[in-house]
């Protein structure tokens, strides 16, 4: 557990050292991004292909392991299947991040401003995140 | 200066990327987990038993390192779009329960799931990548480049 605890800490050090490195903290670079047909700043392209690409590579060495170094087990989602709630998710998450250039990783990175702007949108993140908590509830009964 | 290291931007975007991806191998690794931004905070918002503790730390992590780049590098920290706290309540929400109906974001499906080649995250990143191709082109181009 303290393993684990101390593991993700650094972890989430470095993610939001990445994000800040890669010009990912300027909601001005990822509204750039999706301007494609504007003023294109193609910035985020190298961002995700670097980190999708050490992901695979490395994830390649998770796949002949049977279990994690600290953990029990590996969580790895399973599902395949396309269902409308997810892509129409995917669709209302699209225009969240186009209207603020923020998506959860550089919302919790640039907190610390403590700016109302920031404490807004993470604010109404997690008011929406208990909402679909909510319709999870309600759709499982 | 927008940069860290040396001042060539898709360097630094390559080096950044290289830690994101790097960061979410090791939770992988060593915890098990996906290194999903919103699935993390929308876990910890429903406690469990065992499943929680790492969340926090990771969000502490986060956070706290964010704070402490923001003093050394303000200007990667700049805010400098058109948007009305109005914009931002009504984006703090799409967000919330898009990445909740959809099981995760930029992270959760757009690295990990990209780079585990599931199709289910392909599509959903292709999803919100359309939506917010479509809602920047509304606003930059019928609203004049503020909401």
């Amino acid at each position: 557990m303290i393993k684990q605890a101390v593991v993700s800490f650094i972890c989430g050090v470095v993610f939001t050292l990445g994000l800040t490195i890669a010009g990912m903290t300027q909601p001005a670079k990822i509204v750039g991004f999706l301007d494609i047909f504007g003023n294109w700043d193609f910035t985020l392209v190298f961002v995700m292909a670097s980190a999708v690409g050490v992901y695979f590579i490395s994830f390649q060495s998770i796949i002949k392991r049977n279990k994690p170094l600290v953990a029990p087990k590996f969580l790895i989602p399973t599902r395949t299947d396309l269902d409308f709630r997810s892509i129409f998710g995917g669709i209302l998450f699209g225009l969240g991040w186009g209207i603020s250039g923020l998506c959860p990783g550089p919302i919790l990175s640039s907190l610390g401003k403590g700016t109302t702007p920031i404490i807004v949108v993470m604010l109404f993140m997690l008011i929406g995140m208990f909402i679909s908590s909510r319709i999870d509830q309600l759709s499982n009964k | 200066m927008d940069t860290i290291i040396g001042n060539n931007i898709i360097f630094n975007a390559i080096i950044g990327g290289t830690l994101i991806g790097l960061a979410s191998f090791c939770l992988m690794l060593f915890n098990g987990r996906i290194a999903g931004i919103a699935g993390i905070v929308k876990g910890a918002l429903r406690p469990e038993k065992g499943n929680f503790m790492w969340r926090v730390t990771f969000i502490m992590g986060m956070i706290l390192s964010g704070v402490l780049l923001e003093r050394l590098y303000p200007q990667l920290y700049r805010m400098e779009i058109d948007r009305s706290i109005w914009a931002y309540a009504v984006a703090g929400l799409l967000i919330g329960i898009g990445t909740g109906l959809a099981n995760g974001c930029t992270s959760g499906h757009g690295v990990c799931g990209v780079g585990r080649l599931s199709n289910r995250s392909v599509t959903i990143t292709m999803s919100f990548t359309l939506s917010g191709i479509i809602v920047v082109w509304v606003i930059n181009t019928l609203l004049g480049g503020r909401i």
